[in-house]
């Protein structure tokens, strides 16, 4: 018998790797190409706006007005005219705050109530009933509890970001697969063994979709909130700028918001799948 | 009989709103002896799995006890490990780290963390994974995984092993390794053990005796074979061993004749539970006899 059955033709070793290369490379070439492709079309779109509203800025006027403003982001010159980079590192700090705190509060909350039914009983329908109103409508109760702006804004977005939290941390406790609970009974562990072994590894996928929903909301509300309590931030420098009619510094105040927001997507995805286990 | 495992009356029922009472078990009665290898078989709904839950502690039966070393069974507890049919390690630990676990539940208030480390080694090394313990599960084969759920179980030096279909969810070849790996196991550490199982090969190879469960609802100890085959016991030479044709003979016609109809099972009512006769010892110069053995090794 020859050998004339096997499956592969023999390839020089450089076009192999070559080819290898080439397989590994498409994919992302072709979502890289994707990408430019749409933006493209947008900026084309957004040039044909501006053509037709004159009181629109175009993108290189736009690009222009950004070139200038990143050249100095972080100028100082007293409270109401700060650098954009001041505005955005001061939004930055209340999601900061407002979001941790929230945590520190939210995924507790959510452990409790997936582990005991009694309190999950007593708490989802005062959750279910403040989940769906707007954080906004929380800010008047801010400024009366803390009668300054800033904490308010800050009590907004704590209020904004507890809810995906302790909703996700309650869903993933319940959910967690009773096997990893038949064992820890069998083994009889003891209440503080099956949070910190069994629960909280478990659950951790869920608390950090319901983390990176929650900053993913709060830095929408922190751009309205600010808008409403003034002082320093990307909100309302963009409402400043508006009182100024710099419309550019609008749309690079969009710009910049939608990259933040994207990055701390981003930063959170990474953390998500360094914590998340693979069942197989 | 030394009563070890003591199983007397007990039975389940299960009680929905709006429907009427389930009999799950009925008129259970079973003794264990210490060292025994006992397997539990039945069609799948017969509640053997249940019957096993109840020892472990899992579920309550509805009336009945259960005693296991005198004491009434009134909850799950390290005397009597269980081994899961889909091996149930945390995905998040390492192999050590799994049966580390329950050493460490089992014996962490008495012992230094080093010997603690050495269980655990010793646990891994029993089943032939110490050179796996820093894997994640999801690193490992089906059947490594397994083993890694006996070592978790055997670390805690548990009175009585409870197995739920141990070997269900593997591959042929992988589950008659692993059964091999199981008698020797349970020879070097003379384990009782209490296996369900739907294998007739497995719980003839493996068992000291056969209980029988007849089909549910209100399923019941149909009849118990004792199996006197000779240990160790070599699969290879069991192939062509008349009395393990004999007893695999014996399961196979309560299972499929029997009670092959689960509806008929319902038709043949009480069955007193029946122990029935050990096949008799065969000529020792039968030449179809892998083995010239003694025959009946039952432990009683």
């Amino acid at each position: 018998m020859s050998v004339s059955t096997s499956s592969s033709l023999p390839l020089a070793p450089g076009a192999a790797r070559l080819h290898a290369l080439r397989a590994a490379c498409e994919p992302s070439l072709r979502s890289l190409l994707g990408a430019l492709a749409g933006f493209a079309v947008f900026v084309l779109a957004w040039q044909c706006v501006s053509l037709l509203i004159p009181a629109f800025p175009s993108p290189s006027v736009t690009w222009h007005a950004a070139v200038e403003l990143f050249a100095d982001p972080f100028y100082d010159n007293g409270p109401n005219d700060k650098g954009i980079g001041w505005n955005v590192l001061a939004s930055l700090r209340r999601v900061g705050i407002g979001f941790g705190l929230a945590a520190l509060i939210g995924i507790p909350a959510g452990f409790v109530m997936g582990r005991y039914a009694a309190a999950g009983a007593m708490a989802a329908p005062v959750v279910s009933l403040l989940r769906p109103v707007s954080p906004l409508a929380w800010l008047p109760l801010g400024l009366l509890l803390f009668k300054a702006a800033d904490p308010a804004a800050i009590w907004a977005i704590f209020i904004c970001s507890i809810w995906p939290m302790v909703i996700n941390t309650a869903a993933g406790v319940a959910r967690v697969p009773q096997d990893y609970l038949n064992v820890a009974r069998v083994l009889n562990l003891s209440e503080w063994t099956v949070m910190t072994r069994v629960l909280l590894p478990a659950v951790l996928p869920h608390i950090l979709t319901g983390v990176r929903l929650s900053i993913g909301t709060a830095w929408l509300v922190i751009v309205a909130a600010e808008m409403l309590t003034g002082g320093t931030g990307i909100g309302f420098w963009l409402w400043d700028e508006w009182n100024n009619l710099k419309v550019e510094h609008i749309v690079i105040a969009i710009f910049v918001i939608g990259a933040v927001g994207l990055l701390l997507e981003l930063a959170l995805l990474r953390l998500a799948r360094r914590f998340t286990y693979a069942e197989e | 009989m030394q009563k070890f495992l003591s199983i007397e009356a007990v039975q389940q029922v299960y009680t929905a709103r709006g429907k009427p009472p389930f009999v799950a078990l009925r008129d259970i009665n079973l003794d264990v002896a210490p060292g025994e290898f006992v397997s539990l078989i039945g069609h799948s709904g017969c509640g053997k799995s249940t019957l096993l839950n109840l020892i472990a502690g899992l579920a309550r039966p509805t009336s009945g006890v259960l005693l296991c070393a005198e004491r009434e069974i009134s909850g799950p507890g390290p005397d009597r490990a269980v081994v899961f049919q889909n091996h149930s390690l945390l995905p998040w630990l390492t192999c050590f780290q799994n049966v580390h676990l329950a050493v460490e539940r089992v014996f962490g208030a008495t012992e230094s963390r080093v010997r603690l480390a050495e269980r655990t080694r010793a646990a891994l090394d029993l089943v032939g994974l110490s050179a796996a313990q820093d894997k994640l599960p999801r690193e490992i084969s089906g059947g490594m995984k397994q083993r890694v759920g006996i070592a978790r179980a055997l670390a805690i030096e548990p009175r009585v092993l409870l197995m739920d279909e141990p070997f269900g969810a593997l591959d042929a070849l992988t589950r008659a390794h692993l059964q091999d790996e199981l008698l020797r196991i349970v020879a070097d550490t003379r384990s009782t053990v209490v296996m369900v199982t739907h294998d007739v090969d497995e719980a003839v190879l493996l068992s000291d005796r056969i209980v029988m469960l007849t089909n549910g609802p209100a399923a019941t100890i149909g009849a118990i074979l004792p199996v006197p085959l000779p240990r160790p016991r070599d699969r290879v030479a069991l192939a062509s061993h008349p009395q393990y044709l004999a007893c695999r003979a014996a399961v196979v016609d309560f299972l499929h004749r029997r009670y092959g109809n689960p509806a008929a099972a319902r038709e043949a009512g009480a069955d007193t539970p029946a122990t029935v006769p050990a096949p008799a010892p065969l000529p020792a110069n039968d030449p179809a006899a892998g083995l010239d053995q003694p025959a009946v090794l039952h432990r009683a």
